[in-house]
């Protein structure tokens, strides 16, 4: 583990916060927590004592349960916040909500929430380190670091790599924290969509490069990466037909011919298969995408122990 | 009654220069401009170390009454504009009800009456209920007394029901005042369309959607001849769709706003919902070409869009929270001590666009300190500084872009009709 490095109550709303050398030691520390996840009895102490609340504001299947599978396995208490069945229907402010369960002492936040910005305001009614579980399209921490994860753990480093990410870059908060932590950790990041799903000054603001043509945005990768399209995009006017759609920036065959013969295939999931990747191309060889699940719940147990302060690395070991 | 201000460093209308000399008022108005003035029967203020402007004008202030008076009402506002050198405010008509009829033009006349404060003047809806659909009531709003008509806030879509307010408008000489905003441009739009609407992961509004209304509010003005004026302009693109069109001989004006004069859309980084506005902070690149317009004359006016909103409402997620940021207090200290005492901009050119002009636009006999006119007076210390702070502040809504700034300029008198109606 890198030498002074100390998370111990640290907010996690995006990367830019935080430093190579802190990203490295999650890397570290998640290719520990990703052996015990392996073993036959999957659970350490570490976490004993501690409440950890999921507060999703927003529908999610995966990064809840992802979370609250990473505290279970550091036995910590889970409690479970969700839009449907809390006060919030009755019209209870984000301010309350968070007091009251302060009062009940949780000891961190994890927040996904449909608006911008929200995990601070969360942090501004409670002094327990709050974690970014997705705001809005601005920010999805732990899913770029566990997408950098998976490509650290099969190259040794980011440093130089090229990382193509294809899709509705505009609307995607896991392209955005993937520039800034990919680009914090030495790679040259490609994003390639249509010029209706490109972010406007996109390369001025995370220093990459914009591509509108797939086979070119490929062709120099070490790992590519599709994202989701929402099926509501077509019907907001921004690309003609989902058909077209695939035709042009679809991850099929043709495409992964032309790429380098170890590239990655990822996918934060959950896929369209047939439209932004093709089953040949998800169930490929090259293909990451169910390794990235597991590392997803590593990564998450990482910060958590590293986050909360578990007891000593040595334990964990 | 009779007051005689010593020793002030006075704005005279007819030079436009700074002269230190004294001002003896009689009742409401400008007796007399001179030096070593005296006159026995008069209360003598003594005004050494300070400038005596001509009582400012905001052509742009919403008062949120009737219907919203948590956020502000006709009396904190008309304080707030006190405490701000504002000697004269216009406010805008998107209350409940809307101020697109004489009854609800009578309430805000009325209560504005009684107070011994700012003068309010009233801008009536263009559209009823500022739906834009269909042309208000402006002939019997004009007799109820209105000096301007606007749908602010909102902007008509339509562009036949536009051309025919601005051409049933035209009747009456008033300005027609235009929120130039494409509703299918801007959307659901937080921030400026650009680097901070991609860094923050929120949708845009791009500048674009105030420059297709701009430019289509100039074909209007030229075909039928009436006068528009344009709020809060922030795109370097719409200026320089002003300025040509002035140049055509179109009969426009425009204003800008302190904040949009100031600051960035950089501010909004930290989600900070007080950096939230319609039209949203722009780049540099538009920031200096407001203050180029300014310098050449292509913007007349600096109005404040003072939009207060109650801490409660503001303190919300970043898209829920309401647009607009309160001004009143803070423009003039804040204009005076980022572009006239770094140099940028004239004082004189700064206190004409805050009495002279706006004054000329809404017609009224108001802004100038002259001999015969109107004892509207706004008296600062250029030289004190204050902090601005949410304890500073006199409006019931704190929602300030500049809260924790420092600024020079303090008003420390200010005078409507003869009568102090705010000391520091």
């Amino acid at each position: 583990m890198a030498k002074n490095v100390n998370l111990v109550g640290r907010n996690l709303y995006d990367l830019d916060t935080y430093s190579s050398a802190e990203i490295e030691t999650i890397f570290e520390t998640t290719q520990v927590m990703k052996s015990i996840i392996k073993r036959d009895y999957k659970k350490i102490p570490t976490l004993r004592g501690k409440t950890v609340c999921t507060l999703f504001f927003e529908d999610s299947t995966r990064t809840r349960i992802s979370f609250e599978l990473a505290a279970k396995r550091l036995s910590a208490d889970v409690i479970s916040f969700t839009k449907a069945g809390s006060s919030l229907k009755k019209g209870e402010s984000l301010q309350d909500t968070v007091y009251t369960l302060d009062a009940m002492g949780v000891d961190l936040y994890v927040i996904r929430h449909g608006c911008p910005g929200t995990p601070a305001l969360v942090h501004k009614y409670s002094d327990k380190p709050v974690l970014n579980a997705g705001d809005g399209k601005h920010a999805h921490p732990t899913q770029a670091l566990l997408d950098m994860f998976s490509i650290w753990e099969k190259k040794g480093t980011l440093d130089g790599l090229k990382i193509t990410i294809v899709g509705d870059i505009l609307h995607s908060r896991v392209a955005r924290s993937n520039c800034i932590g990919m680009k914090k950790m030495g790679a040259e990041v490609t994003v390639c969509a249509p010029r209706t799903l490109m972010p406007p000054k996109i390369e001025k603001v995370y220093g990459v490069k914009a591509e509108y043509d797939l086979y070119k945005a490929v062709q120099e990768a070490d790992a590519v990466m599709a994202l989701r399209i929402q099926m509501e995009r077509q019907s907001e006017g921004l690309f003609p037909s989902l058909g077209e759609y695939s035709q042009k920036y679809g991850l099929n065959k043709n495409v992964l011919e032309q790429t380098k013969d170890d590239v990655l295939i990822m996918h934060p999931g959950p896929m369209n298969r047939g439209i932004e990747i093709f089953p040949e191309v998800a169930d490929s060889e090259h293909s990451v995408i169910i390794e990235q699940v597991t590392n997803g719940l590593a990564v998450r147990m990482a910060l958590l122990f590293l986050i909360l302060g578990g007891k000593a690395a040595k334990e964990v070991k | 009654m009779k007051k005689l201000l010593k020793n002030g460093n006075v704005f005279v209308s007819k030079n436009k220069k700074f002269e230190i000399c004294d001002i003896l008022l009689e009742d409401d108005k400008i007796k007399e401009i001179g030096k070593e003035l005296s006159d026995s029967e008069a209360e003598t203020i003594d005004c050494n170390g300070y400038h005596i402007l001509p009582g400012l004008i905001d052509m742009h202030v919403h008062l949120r009454d009737p219907g919203y008076t948590a956020k502000e009402d006709i009396i904190s506002g008309a304080k707030a504009a006190a405490k701000g050198g504002f000697s004269s405010i216009c406010c805008m008509p998107n209350t409940n009800p809307v101020l697109d009829n004489t009854s609800a033009i009578n309430y805000v006349t009325r209560k504005a009456g009684d107070l011994d404060k700012t003068r309010i003047f009233v801008i009536g809806a263009m559209s009823k209920g500022l739906e834009g659909k269909e042309i208000a009531n402006i002939g019997s709003m004009v007799n109820a007394g209105v000096i301007g008509i606007s749908d602010d806030g909102n902007c008509i879509q339509n562009t036949k029901v536009a051309l025919n307010v601005v051409r049933y408008a035209s009747t009456y000489d008033l300005p027609i005042i235009v929120h130039a905003e494409d509703y299918t441009l801007s959307g659901e739009g937080q921030v400026n369309y650009g680097k901070m609407s991609t860094k923050l992961g929120v949708k845009g509004i791009p500048s674009l959607s105030e420059e297709i209304i701009v430019s289509r509010e100039i074909m209007l003005a030229n075909v039928t001849n009436s006068h528009i004026h344009f709020s809060h302009v922030s795109t370097h693109r719409a200026v320089e769709l002003i300025r040509r069109a002035k140049a055509d001989g179109v009969n426009i004006t425009a204003e800008v706003t302190p904040h949009h004069l100031l600051l960035t859309e950089e501010e909004c980084a930290e989600f900070d919902t007080n950096k939230k506005m319609k039209p949203p902070l722009r780049t540099e690149k538009d920031r200096q070409a407001l203050i180029s317009g300014l310098q050449d004359g292509t913007i007349d006016v600096i109005a404040t869009d003072h939009a207060p909103h109650t801490d409660y409402e503001k303190e919300l997620e970043f898209l829920k929270a309401p647009f607009g940021v309160i001004g009143l207090e803070s423009a003039f200290p804040a204009l005076y001590t980022n572009l006239v005492k770094n140099g940028e901009f004239q004082l004189e050119e700064l206190v004409a666009k805050m009495s002279e002009n706006p004054a000329q636009i809404i017609k009224q006999d108001l802004g100038l300190i002259a001999e015969g006119k109107t004892a509207d007076l706004a008296v600062v210390n250029l030289d004190e500084s204050f902090l601005f702070s949410e304890n500073y502040i006199a409006s019931k809504s704190h929602n300030s872009p500049f809260l924790g700034k420092t600024f020079f300029g303090k008003p420390k008198f200010t005078l409507c009709k003869g009568k102090i109606i705010w000391q520091d």
